[in-house]
Parts: structure tokens; sequence; C-alpha cells
């Protein structure tokens, strides 16, 4: 990783004659090698931007969401998604783009909640503007990226109680994204330790260890988890709960790891430099962190990778069902509780909203651990 | 062969009595206590307190509470083996009355769901490979990873929106028109569950289709590098032929036994499916039984979901063992 490709030393360097040919051949070091051909790979660099922007935009989201996570608009109970609009109602063009407030009626016949556009006032949406006060990082701030002036504005639509949908989607956003990461981080840490020790020793503790794994994996893993989740105390906190949640998906995730794992190390532990290790007294801890471990990194971070959209749907899942997160923690899969009730979907299908936000997080775990695949197969052409 | 089948009939055994005893401790985790909310219940039904008095001693005699775990899980483990399921308390009736037709239907839209996703995803998969870089296989690469990433419940979920607001439909689409519902089984029923369960096909299988085209076509471009289909193609033999007899028999080998590992994914998507478009499968009736702490309930159905899968397993172990000669060989 550390060896500097030779074409991109200083051009002070003495010697002429090794600069000259390294031009002619152009020496890349492995990490380097990987990263091109990780760029060559349009769909994942995409995907990884917006896996960047998505985790960027979660975490501080008390700054990028216009309400906090449990503000509540009583007279805009159920309002639809507000569209930003250029052109008002006499036909003038605004450069900044703005909405209408809405007054909200009901239908006398069916006694529908309707919201009327009042077009006597335009409320431009202004970027960094002064709202509601929030705590990001024992640091009090009350900017937030936008608000309209003057009146509420929900992109995304609000929900039963009158909350802003897109704020509560950043906020139940940092819950499910850091879950896929924690989960997937408990999972490396059993995988690797438990694949390792499997493969490396054999024998009868490697064939208790894959019939275990076996079992594992042969049970159905919603339904366990399910009946997991019902094992927790209910009188526990949300804080206790969402980790405890995370521990158990991955407690159920680390096999498919293990296997990688296992399977590596099977294969290295008779190559040449490892029996040279053991020979000049390297002990087993030694050999296994030294010189397995590395080796196996990267297929593992790889595999872990393609595991953290299974976390992340397991949370989904589980929460959905009510027997995950716990309000008032907000995740996508309690946003979702709502648009299962059929009654609520079809007079506000915009509650649908936190599901695509599920889908693009998971698409993008699965782009860039395709694009990582390809770029560390040894066999693909560069 | 038979010593292969009795390998894996004894591990079957012992993964099964692994999977008990884990159910057994996991449902028996939560706080609360059997007896004490049968009592309740029964209390509350008005039932005269004598017979409360002796239902409660049968039952503390029968699953043996109130003495250790050990004992408990044995009168349980027997029970079960002689098909008594235990006694559901939130529906007040034997367990083995509520899974059975849900259980049957369960496993037979998922065997379903598995051979809708060979019937689709094979050919695809294959397609693709052959055509490879070709606008079809672009297309499908796309729609394969995307099926990938969209959970069923999702899916689901977008159908129900769909049907809500395009459709105007007012209830949730079932597994059968409301006039078969509670109708005996019969050719006409059976007609009219075909009407409907595509949809459900599609929705569970759609991850597991998404991803085995993709298994597919990387297998099977494989093996179209492979030496011996230069020599086939050499020997003059057909495009049909090189494809369908050469490549597809050792392309398709991992396919096979995925299966093992496809079945727990699909009964987990059809549970969660079952729960959001309120279909008569097992998926609700499990939700309740561990919400409500219904213990033999949730239990029987973990084992038996378990069971199935197992055997599942087994079966597709048989089949691979039967198509490819080097694994019966190796044995």
């Amino acid at each position: 990783m550390d060896q500097i490709a030779l074409a991109e030393r200083a051009p002070d360097q003495p010697d002429l004659e090794t600069e000259e040919r390294a031009e002619g051949a152009k020496q890349v070091s492995f990490g380097r090698l990987i990263f091109l051909r990780f760029l060559r790979n349009q769909a994942a660099v995409v995907a990884a931007i917006a896996l960047i922007l998505i985790y960027l935009v979660t975490l501080a989201c008390p700054f990028f969401a216009p309400y906090g996570p449990t503000t509540r608009f009583l007279d805009m109970v159920a309002h639809p998604p507000h569209i930003p609009r250029f052109i008002d109602a006499e036909g003038q063009f605004h450069l900044q783009p703005f909405v209408y407030a809405t007054v909200q009626e009901r239908d006398p016949k069916t006694m529908q909640r309707k919201y009327s556009p009042n077009t006597a006032q335009i409320h431009p949406l202004r970027l960094f503007v002064r709202a509601e006060e929030y705590t990001f990082l024992f640091w009090r701030s009350d900017l937030h990226l936008f608000g309209a002036e003057g009146a509420a504005v929900f992109l995304l639509g609000a929900d039963t109680q009158g909350r802003d949908l897109l704020s509560r989607i950043l906020f139940g956003g940092r819950i499910s994204t850091t879950v896929g990461l924690i989960g997937v981080a408990i999972s490396l840490c059993l995988g690797i330790i438990i694949g390792m020790t499997s493969g490396y020793l054999g024998g009868a503790v490697d064939s208790v260890i894959q019939r275990g794994i076996e079992v594992l994996l042969s049970f159905p893993s919603l339904p366990l988890w399910m009946a997991l989740s019902l094992a927790l105390p209910k009188h526990w906190n949300a804080v206790r709960i969402f980790l405890l949640i995370t521990i158990l998906l991955s407690i159920v995730g680390w096999g498919g790891l293990a296997r990688v794992v296992r399977g590596m190390t099977l294969a290295l532990k008779s190559e040449e430099y490892v029996l040279a290790s053991r020979m000049s007294g390297g002990d087993t801890g030694w050999i296994l962190l030294r010189h397995i471990l590395p080796a196996n990194l990267s297929y593992v971070i790889v595999a872990a990778t393609l595991a953290v959209p299974g976390i992340i749907l397991g949370e989904t899942a589980l929460s959905f069902l009510g027997l995950g997160i716990q309000p008032p923690m907000i995740s996508w899969g309690v946003l979702l509780q709502d648009a299962q009730k059929v009654s609520f979907l079809s007079q506000m299908p915009w509650l649908i909203a936190p599901a695509f936000f599920i889908m693009a997080t998971v698409l993008a775990f699965n782009f860039i651990g395709d694009g990582l695949r390809d770029a560390l197969d040894p066999y693909s052409k560069f | 062969m038979r010593t292969y089948i009795l390998q894996r009939l004894l591990q079957m055994i012992i993964v099964m009595i692994v999977v008990m005893v884990a159910s057994f401790v996991i449902v028996e985790l939560p706080p609360g206590d059997f007896l004490t909310t049968l009592r309740e219940q029964l209390t509350e039904q008005n039932v005269d307190p004598k017979v409360i008095d002796s239902t409660v001693a049968m039952y503390r005699e029968r699953y043996g509470l109130g003495e250790n775990w050990f004992i408990r899980f044995a009168k349980w483990a027997w029970s079960l083996m002689k098909g008594d399921m235990g006694y559901s308390m939130q529906h007040n009736r034997p367990a083995s009355d509520l899974i059975g037709e849900r259980l049957s239907l369960t496993l037979w839209i998922s065997v379903a769901t598995l051979v809708f996703m060979f019937i689709i995803a094979i050919p695809i998969g294959m397609l693709s490979a052959i055509k490879q870089y070709s606008a079809w296989d672009h297309a499908f690469t796309f729609l394969a990873l995307l099926g990938v990433s969209v959970p069923s419940f999702i899916t689901a979920l977008v159908f129900l929106l769909l049907s809500v607001t395009m459709m105007g439909a007012t209830s949730v689409a079932g597994l059968f028109s409301p006039e078969y519902v509670t109708a005996a089984w019969s050719w006409a029923k059976f007609v009219d569950l075909l009407k409907h369960v595509w949809v459900i096909l599609f929705i569970v299988g759609l991850g597991d289709t998404a991803s085995t085209i993709r298994i597919m076509r990387a297998k099977m471009l494989d093996t179209l590098g492979e030496p011996y289909i230069d020599t086939a193609r050499m020997k003059g033999l057909s495009s049909a032929k090189i494809y369908f007899r050469h490549a597809l028999r050792v392309a398709i080998n991992p396919i096979i036994s995925s299966i093992g590992l496809r079945f727990p994914q699909i009964i987990s998507g059809s549970t969660i499916v079952a729960i959001v478009l309120t279909l008569p499968l097992i998926g609700p009736l499990l939700l309740d039984a561990l919400r409500g702490e219904d213990v033999y309930l949730a239990c029987s159905i973990l084992v038996l979901l378990t069971l199935a899968l197992i055997i599942g397993n087994f079966l597709a172990d048989l089949t691979l063992a039967w198509l490819d000669p080097r694994i019966r060989l190796e044995s």
C-alpha cells in the first residue's frame, strides 16, 4: 500500500535512468490499483458519492431538516407535500422558489381534510434560515439548511400528527443507517474471530463451528428476530433497545461472514509464507494477526459491504412490525408503520416516502460492494 | 450414496434437536407466565373457579410448569413429537388447529415461489450470459440489482399503494375472492387461488429471483469460458446443445445448492408479506402469538418452519448429489 508509484516521485529525482524507465511502465501500488479500478466502475462511484451524501445528511440531520422530529403543526395534519413553485397565481415568474400557505377545510360530505392554497401571499424558500433551536454534538444552533419565510413547508408532506415527514425521515435515517454500520462492525468481529479460528485450527473445532453456522443459517431469520426481539425487556429505554436490536441483528448475521473468512483462512494457511513464519517460531496469534488477517481483509471488507443492507433491512422490517426500535426513537421502519394501514395510505400516499430512502441506501451499498468486488478480482482486466 | 443420505439424515436430526432447544429457550425468555395468563383469561370469561383450578393444574402437569427448564423442555418436546403442539391461550384452541391450514398454505406458496424463481431466473441468467453486454443483458443486470435491493415488504407496500390509488381498492388483495374464503377446497377455489397467487409469488420471490439471475449469469459466464466448451464447439455441436447439455448442467449447480439458503429467505419474506397484505399464512399468526406471549403456539410455529426448511435443504442436497457425480462420489 505504501509503495509509492515511481512516476509520482519528486521531479528533482537524481537517478534519471530510473525515472525514464518508470515513465515507460507506470508502476502503481496494490491499493492504488484497486482504487483506480474502482473509479472505472461509474455506477459504483455514483453510489459511493450518494452514500456519503446520505450519511452526511442523516448524521447532521438537525441542520438539514427544516423542523425537529416531534415538532407538530396542529393545523396542518396530513398535509400533502408542498411543491416549490416558480410561477404565482397571476402568472408572474419568480426566480426564487416559493410556496403558498394553505387553509384547512373539511369536505362537507366525506368530512375529509382538504387544503386550499392562499394565493394572496407568497412565502419564498430561503437557504440558511434561523428557526427551531437544536443541539448537535454539544453545539447549540438554530441554523437550518432551508425554510419558507413566514410559513411551514413540508416537501414530503406531513404525517397523521402534523409532523414534517422529510424531517422525520432524516432523523429516522440517522438511526437506520447507524444500525447498519454498528451491526456490521459486530458481525465482522464475530465473523473474523470465529471464521479464522475455524479455518486455522481445523479438525473437530472446525466441524463443530461449521455445523453451528449451518444451524444458524437454517433458521428463517425474520421469525427468529421477531422471537428474540420480544425477549427484550419492555421497560428499557429506547437507546438500550436500539443497541440490543443492533446486537441481535448482528448475532443472526455473522454466519455468512464467518464462512467467507474460514474459506480464505483455509486457503492461506498452507501458503509458503505462513509456513515460513511458523518455522521461524511465530505463534498462532501472531500468524493469524500478522499474516492471515491482512490477506483476508480486502475480501472481508467486500463481504461486509454487502452485509450492511441485510442488517438495515432487518432493522427496518422489525421496526415496521413494531418489534424493533421503539418510539420516541424513530427509524425508517417506524415511519413505514403508518403506511401499513390501507386507510392511511389511500389518503396520504406520500407516507411511503421512507421506502425510497431505504431502497436508495441499500442500492448504494450493493453497487459499492459490487464495484469493490470487481476491483479486487485479480483476474479482472485493467 | 446410501452413506451420504444416512450422514445427512443424522445431521438433520442433530440440527433439529438444537433448533428445538433454541426455540424453546428463546420463547421462554420473555417475562410472564403462561399459567398466570391462562388463569386471568379464564377468570375474565367467568369460568367456574373449580374448572379454572383443574384446567390450570392439568396444564401444569402436562407441560411440567413450575419444574426446572429441562423437564419442561422434555415434556414439551415429547408432546410435540406426538403431534400435540400445545394450547393457544389467545385463541383458546389447540395450537395444531390454528397452524394446520396456514402452515401448509405457507409451504405451498414458498415452494411455488421457488419454482417461479427458477422458471424466471434461469433463462434470463442464461440469456444475459450468452448475449453478454447486449441491451438485454444491461437491462436485466440493472433490474436484478434493483430487485436485490428492494425488500419484499416494501414491494408489498408499493403494491398496496398502487392498488389503493390506481385501482381504488378499499381492502387488501387476499389469496381468494371473497366468495371462496371460507369455502371448502374445490377445483373452483383452486383456480381462484391461481388467479390471485401470482402477485404474491412475484412480491415474495422478487429479491431471490434477482439474486439468482445474478448468480446464474456469473456462473454461466465462467462456464462458457472453460476449454471444454471450446472443444464442444470445435466438434461442431449446435449452440443449443452446447448451452443446455454442456454449460447449463455445470452452471446450475450453485443455484441448486443455494436452495438451502433461499428457502429460509423465502419463508422470512412470505412471513412479512403476509403481515402487510393480511394473507391467511403463518406470518400474521406468528406475530400475534409472539406479541401475545402465546408461548406454545409461537414455539411450535418456529420449530415447524425450521423443520420444513431442514427437509427442504435435505431434498436440495439429494437433488444436487443426483445431478453432480462429483458430490456423490466424494462421500
